[in-house]
């Protein structure tokens, strides 16, 4: 407490003063001038520059308790990880563990009988973006390779279903594994190029990617309708029955639990296999896993083919749920959206992806009162949490073996 | 082939490569000192404009002459925006100086995001008109066509910029703490250099020059919204890569080959596909040489 006390000193005010001051000067023209160009006047915002001056004063302060927080932190790395803790727990008591488990597939199954088909909706795509997330995890949280165009493969597989659907009549069903194996194709076809990249040549050249996959959609009209995009696409059938409204809400809520939970059992099982732990060795250094015999060029190609995959499907099953499509929905920001759930998530945790997904997704739809602050939120959050916790809100437990005296060796 | 059709489009390219190099200036020369792409620069540049067009048009309802107003909104463009760059470094990249280059580089990402909508809820999502502010030139009256006097003025201001940034770098002593920094930031450090001093003036210097180029291509182009900064970087960056990033002249060379590729490419291809050219043209160069037009190759050590 003491350590608290210690800022409301007259040294530590007169530094927050003096940053008040220097945001209150950088901000002046845009806050607080606002030219009406038509009318041709001005008007001058002051009460913004006190709430700039009030804030400022404020976080300026907690800047500086969070830095020495940080480098005090910095020393020892026994902090226990949220999905660590969640884990012991389960492990003590299984029966916790069980009545966890029953408890969340109740609630899964009885939420859209229970809500609206508003809500039901919001979930679904909480949902893909769990599945979107989990796929970009698999590029960015493991194999390390930041991926700027995800947004593309997610078009990719929408474009696949309204397409084959315009052209061809095929349905739901018969799109949904075409549009994750385009998608997939695609993925092998860009991480060829750009194998020799790393880093920021990376993430820019998969930015450019995404953006001319999305400009080729804008302006190609015989292919792709243009900006104004593909409209009346059905919506999922099962075994043939057409569903009303209500209830294909309900039946494409279900399509998207049961894809959630086949990812979710993929993955864990990727994160797991040789390929998985390639990728990992890949992140952590390229140089090093190569000489130990990881061939590079292989991982780095399944990395993107298969982070792809999973956005094509989800793009099929977007384009079921809007029933409309056009290229404005996968811009540059969706990708960005997806990046910003697996690195607040905690990039490399599936867990943590999950979580994200909640808190992005849900938390705007709930709040729509600060849903213009949306995007300045993310920007802020983004920075703070490179910041303050790089890990993300769940991180990634590294795997380490413990030797216990009974067992000889155990995985953790 | 109408050769003045060609010379309108060579001239039009090379201003919009004399824009891209304003930019590319900051990205190659944060890039070179601590190997961040700084993906925030680009709205550094849509600062200064908005600065410039706020100040303008306060200044304009004064009925203060159009030169003057000029002059001193370009200068505060280029304040503010330099003050901008500073503190952004402060907050957003300072701290991740030791942390994995991924952390820096999303921390930019989110910069850029907040920036834009900070710019977009504080004035407005519409474009506005920018006040035209450079005076039509006499002496082009001739040949207006293929080139106007701004983009006389642009062509003018970026020789002048470049050849005071050469000065700065190669003869003076902060010019050489750069160079030293770039090459061996920790050595640099050993030698009394202080790093942070030269790391906060490169994102000064490099937050100027986007700030001229920003109030520049706005007067060129009449117009400006929150969103010109983000194409605007990409662009400029991918110049800088195509001239090697990290080195200066390389990045002025590549946006003059950029700024004549687009041009060409909208002019007897289709202007549909404009920014498609960028892209594809990076592709290229980074398949066939990823060090750039004159970039040297880096060895990475384990």
């Amino acid at each position: 407490m003491s350590n608290l006390m210690k800022y409301f000193s007259l040294k530590e005010i007169k530094k927050s003063l003096v940053m008040t001051l220097w945001f209150m000067i950088l901000t002046f023209p845009i806050m607080v001038i606002k030219v009406n160009t038509i009318e041709n006047t001005v008007i001058w915002r002051w009460g913004y520059l006190a709430v700039i001056a009030v804030g400022s004063f404020i976080l300026s302060t907690l800047w500086r308790y969070m830095m020495e927080r940080k480098s005090l932190q910095a020393g020892n790395e026994s902090k226990i990880s949220l999905q660590q803790k969640l884990r012991e727990l389960g492990e003590k008591n299984p029966r916790l563990k069980r009545g966890a488990l029953a408890a969340v597939i109740v609630l899964v199954v009885a939420y859209p009988f229970a809500t609206s088909m508003y809500q039901t909706g919001i979930m679904t795509t909480a949902l893909m973006y769990v599945v979107l997330g989990l796929g970009l995890n698999i590029v960015v949280g493991l194999g390390g390779l930041l991926h700027l165009g995800y947004a593309a493969f997610y078009a990719v597989g929408a474009y696949t279903y309204a397409l084959l659907h315009v052209h061809f009549g095929i349905g739901f069903w018969v799109s949904l594994p075409i549009g994750a194996g385009l998608a997939t194709i695609l993925g092998i076809l860009i991480a060829i190029p750009v194998l020799r990249l790393r880093g920021d040549y990376l993430a820019i050249v998969t930015l450019g990617f995404g953006e001319i996959v999305r400009i080729i959609l804008e302006n190609w009209n015989d292919f792709s309708f243009g900006p104004s995009g593909i409209a009346n696409i059905p919506r999922p059938t099962l075994f043939g029955i057409h569903f009303k409204l209500q209830q294909a809400s309900v039946f494409i809520y279900f399509i998207m639990v049961a894809l959630v939970v086949f990812t979710i059992f993929i993955v864990r099982r990727l994160e797991n296999s040789r390929m998985g732990r390639a990728w990992i060795a890949m992140r952590e250094d390229e140089i090093a896993s190569q000489s130990m015999g990881i061939n590079i060029t292989k991982t780095k190609v399944m990395t993107f083919a298969i982070g792809a995959f999973w956005a094509g499907m989800i793009g099929v099953v977007f384009a079921a749920k809007t029933t409309f499509i056009n290229p404005a929905s996968f811009t540059l920001w969706e990708s960005v959206i997806i990046l910003c759930i697996v690195v607040i998530g905690g990039m490399g945790s599936i867990f943590g992806v999950v979580v994200g997904a909640g808190i992005l997704i849900l938390l705007p739809e709930y709040l729509r009162a600060f849903s213009q602050y949306r995007m300045l939120l993310f920007g802020a959050i983004l920075v703070l949490m490179m910041v303050f916790r790089p890990g993300g809100i769940v991180t990634n437990v590294r795997k380490v073996y413990r030797i216990d005296k009974d067992k000889t060796g155990e995985a953790e | 082939m109408d050769l003045s059709y060609f010379f309108e489009l060579f001239l039009g390219g090379m201003t919009r490569g004399s824009i891209y190099a304003l930019i590319a200036l900051g990205y190659t020369m944060v890039y070179g000192i601590i190997k961040l792409i700084n993906f925030a620069h680009g709205e550094i540049y849509m600062i200064g404009a908005f600065t410039a067009l706020i100040i303008s048009s306060v200044l304009g309802f004064t009925g203060m002459n159009s030169i003057l107003i000029l002059v001193i909104s370009g200068v505060l463009a280029i304040f503010f925006s330099a003050a901008y760059g500073a503190t952004m470094e402060k907050i957003a990249y300072k701290p991740l100086r030791q942390a994995p280059r991924l952390s820096a580089l999303i921390s930019a990402i989110g910069m850029s995001m907040f920036l834009q909508n900070y710019v977009l809820l504080a004035q407005t999502p519409d474009f506005l008109p920018f006040p035209a502010l450079i005076p039509d030139f006499k002496f082009l009256k001739p040949i207006e066509k293929i080139l106007s006097s701004t983009q006389l003025v642009i062509l003018v201001t970026t020789a002048v910029v470049m050849i005071l940034l050469t000065i700065l770098i190669k003869f003076t002593r902060t010019g050489k703490a750069m160079r030293a920094t770039s090459q061996d930031a920790k050595m640099a450090q050993l030698l009394g250099i202080n790093i942070n001093r030269v790391i906060t003036i490169t994102f000064i210097i490099g937050s100027a020059t986007a700030a001229i180029g920003g109030v520049l291509i706005s007067s060129h182009t009449g117009q400006l919204n929150y969103y010109i900064g983000f194409i605007a970087g990409i662009k400029a960056f991918v110049a800088a890569v195509l001239g090697g990033i990290g080195s200066i002249p390389g990045a002025v060379l590549g946006s003059f080959v950029l700024g004549w590729t687009e041009s060409f490419g909208t002019g007897y291809v289709s202007s549909d596909y404009e920014d498609v050219f960028a892209f594809i043209f990076l592709l290229i160069i980074l398949i066939f040489r990823p060090s750039g037009i004159l970039g040297r190759s880096q060895n990475d050590k384990v």
